[in-house]
């Protein structure tokens, strides 16, 4: 058998590189193993309630997330992106927050919305296809989500600088993934960010692939480096980490609100699931990979940790994962049940003011809609 | 009564001033507009009377000016983006097409969107390429975006104030070439609303539209038309998105003629839209086809050969003339 010869050379060749966490400049407070470590810059001391209330997070939003992927197998949402592997990052940037804060999530962030408060079912009504997010985002302090890669990170940097015109100690949560950091936006919004010097914090979740294409497609330079050239600091955490998650993004947001400026966080993390539901990541990555991430997962340590310091028993296990079934099937059922919008409503918030063209649309819309409602009864 | 003569730069001077003064949460976003007053000079010394918070001189990013003006607006701002040139917008339109334009819907009105894009647009000033561009059709064809294009300096002045005070987003075209033509302005008037069209200028037998540099051009062509013993109508179209055809309705039903001129390429421009909605509305009463003119289907030429691009008075002649030969 012959082998044909390249014709074209591969200019970056070793992209197949194991995506695991490098020990150097990764903060971490949590071992995988559930062991307690201290860093020399960031710390964190929390008692046993807010502990085990991280705890609970990290597994109903797990527990959503599950219940939200089998929902889309069984064609009741259109999609689901999930964020299986990344509960820590979520759940810990969202505990960073005050709740004057503001965050600008991309489509993934469901651990962010539960945090904030938002219910599930407006997340959910998303991927159903009965609107873009029913979420109050003024009343959250969670903007809408935003499906256009890194678009929202200039949004938060706008947001950021009227919090500045305002006088207001309140600071700006910007997420992003490993792909949005090649986007041009997302490098326009450091510029501003950091000219201006911003109190927002963008918040990267690098899980590795932005659908198939490795973080290697996406920089040469570990991601949190790359923030010393736009003039503010980047740290690397353990995004399977909630306590250093929430450490390093309570101290990036108090920088933030204290005028200090902007940081980028890199919580180095796993998609340990496909990129949204259509996808099938076994034809790009392999499974040994899959496997090492499974030994770092973000709830079995915390639980651990937990159960050896002796801060949480059995009960309080079992009564979480009851609490979880519990919230699934009010998923499952607020989900089943929902119904579409009457379609002419898509006409209705196009404009704060309304078009006579449109009104006219509207109304053609809807004559033609009962014409057929009278010739069918 | 405060009657002044203005060029059309003064007047958006004037209005952009007067808009500030009247709501503190208006603040401009552009390149070079705070020291240098912007390369055209529209916002000349508002820098030094609202300040660097009020009037930012930006980084040289379009997407940026137009991404941070949406967060502003979340934060309960009116940002007015300045876009240098017409042909610089372009980076811009991601942030225009899918979030600006989209975020009252995505959010079924929970979060209006009150942004204000200027763009000095169009050609006649002898400017090297991406800088005498009418990207208007892109924008008009948006749903969620309001557009228009002003053509004197009385609706320049109290069209940026209207436009500011909206709470959708307006794209707002400046034609570049008519910045320093100058009329009386009265600052106390009560101004026409924004999004209408207008008669400027009355005739019975072609009904000639046009809007934003090319407004002058069809008066010019109007009265040359007199001499000739042929009585046109010109509208002002003022407003693109929406579209306020009532008044060439009523126009095109008398004349039984009509003409539709721009700068920008005919194909699938404004004039398309306009000669389809005329057609069905005035269908019974026209005696020619909806005829347009405008750029050729080609990249903006350079400066030395644009004459031979842009509608003149000859070639709107030339379609009257033809629609009258029907």
């Amino acid at each position: 058998m012959s082998t044909v010869p390249p014709e074209v050379a591969d200019p970056v060749p070793g992209s197949g590189a194991p995506h695991l966490p490098p020990q150097p400049d990764l903060v971490q407070l949590l071992t995988p193993e559930g062991q307690r470590v201290e860093d020399p810059t960031y710390s964190i001391d929390l008692g046993a309630d807010e502990l085990r209330g991280l705890y609970r997070d990290l597994v109903l939003v797990r527990r959503w997330d599950v219940e939200a992927t089998a929902l889309q197998r069984q064609g009741e949402l259109g999609l689901w992106a999930s964020l299986l592997g990344q509960e820590a990052a979520q759940v810990g940037a969202g505990h960073a927050l005050r709740p004057d804060d503001m965050a600008f999530p991309t489509y993934r962030e469901h651990g962010v919305a539960w945090v904030r408060g938002v219910d599930p079912l407006h997340v959910m009504s998303l991927f159903r296809g009965v609107d873009n997010g029913g979420w109050d985002a003024a009343a959250t302090g969670f903007n809408l989500y935003t499906i256009v890669i890194g678009a929202q990170t200039l949004h938060a940097t706008g947001y950021a600088m009227g919090v500045q015109r305002d006088g207001a100690e309140s600071a700006v949560l910007a997420f992003l993934g490993d792909g949005a950091t090649s986007q041009g936006e997302v490098n326009e919004a450091m510029i501003w960010a950091s000219s201006f010097q911003a109190p927002v914090v963008f918040f990267c979740q690098n899980n590795q692939y932005a659908i198939s294409a490795p973080i290697e497609r996406q920089s040469r330079v570990p991601l949190f480096q790359r923030a010393s050239g736009f003039g503010f600091p980047g740290v690397r955490v353990d995004g399977n980490d909630v306590l250093a998650v929430l450490a390093v993004t309570r101290a990036a947001l108090a920088a933030a609100r204290e005028g200090q400026g902007p940081t980028f966080i890199e919580a180095f993390t796993y998609r340990m699931g496909a990129h949204t539901t259509s996808d099938d990541p076994t034809r790009y990555r392999l499974a040994d990979e899959l496997e090492e991430w499974k030994l770092r997962d973000p709830i079995a340590r915390l639980k651990v940790h937990l159960a050896h310091e002796g801060l949480a028993d059995a009960a309080f296990f079992a009564e979480v994962d009851a609490e979880g079934d519990e919230l699934a099937a009010r998923i499952r059922s607020g989900t089943t049940s929902m119904e579409p919008p009457p379609a002419v409503s898509m006409f209705d918030a196009v404009y704060a003011e309304q078009t006579a063209p449109l009104a006219a649309q509207r109304a053609e819309f809807e004559a033609y809609q009962q014409s057929f409602e009278g010739a069918g009864h | 009564m405060a009657t002044e003569t203005l060029t059309m730069g003064k007047a958006l001077n004037l209005g952009l001033r007067r808009a500030m003064e009247d709501d503190a949460k208006v603040v401009l976003l552009g390149e070079d507009i705070g020291r240098l007053g912007g390369v055209f000079r529209i916002t000349d010394g508002l820098q030094k009377d609202f300040g660097e918070a009020r009037v930012v001189d930006t980084p040289l990013a379009e997407a940026g000016i137009v991404g941070t003006a949406v967060g502003l607006a979340m934060r309960g701002y009116r940002a007015v983006c300045e876009i240098q040139f017409d042909g610089f917008v372009f980076p811009a339109v991601n942030q225009i097409i899918t979030q600006v334009a989209k975020i009252s819907a995505r959010t079924q009105g929970r979060q209006h969107m009150p942004v204000v894009i200027r763009i000095p647009f169009g050609g006649g000033i002898g400017a090297v390429e991406h800088h005498s561009e009418s990207p208007e059709a892109y924008f008009a064809h948006t749903p969620g975006l309001k557009v228009v294009a002003v053509s004197n300096p009385v609706d320049a002045y109290w069209g940026i104030q209207q436009a500011i005070a909206s709470p959708d987003p307006v794209v707002f075209l400046e034609p570049k070439r008519r910045y320093w033509e100058k009329a009386e302005v009265d600052l106390d008037a009560t101004p026409e609303p924004l999004f209408g069209s207008r008669v400027v200028r009355g005739g019975d037998d072609v009904t000639v539209l046009a809007y934003g540099p090319m407004v002058k051009t069809a008066l010019q062509a109007a009265e040359a038309a007199a001499e000739e013993g042929r009585s046109l109508e010109v509208i002002d179209l003022r407003t693109l998105a929406p579209l306020d055809l009532d008044p060439v309705v009523e126009s095109v039903r008398r004349t039984g003629r009509c003409v539709v001129v721009h700068e920008a390429p005919v194909s699938l421009g404004l004039g398309a839209e306009i000669a389809a909605r005329v057609t069905e509305t005035c269908f019974h009463s026209l005696e020619a086809p909806v005829l347009r003119v405008g750029g050729w289907d080609v990249p903006y030429p350079p400066a030395r050969i644009e004459e031979e691009y842009l509608p003149d008075l000859d070639r709107v002649l030339d379609a009257v003339d033809r629609a009258m030969g029907f």
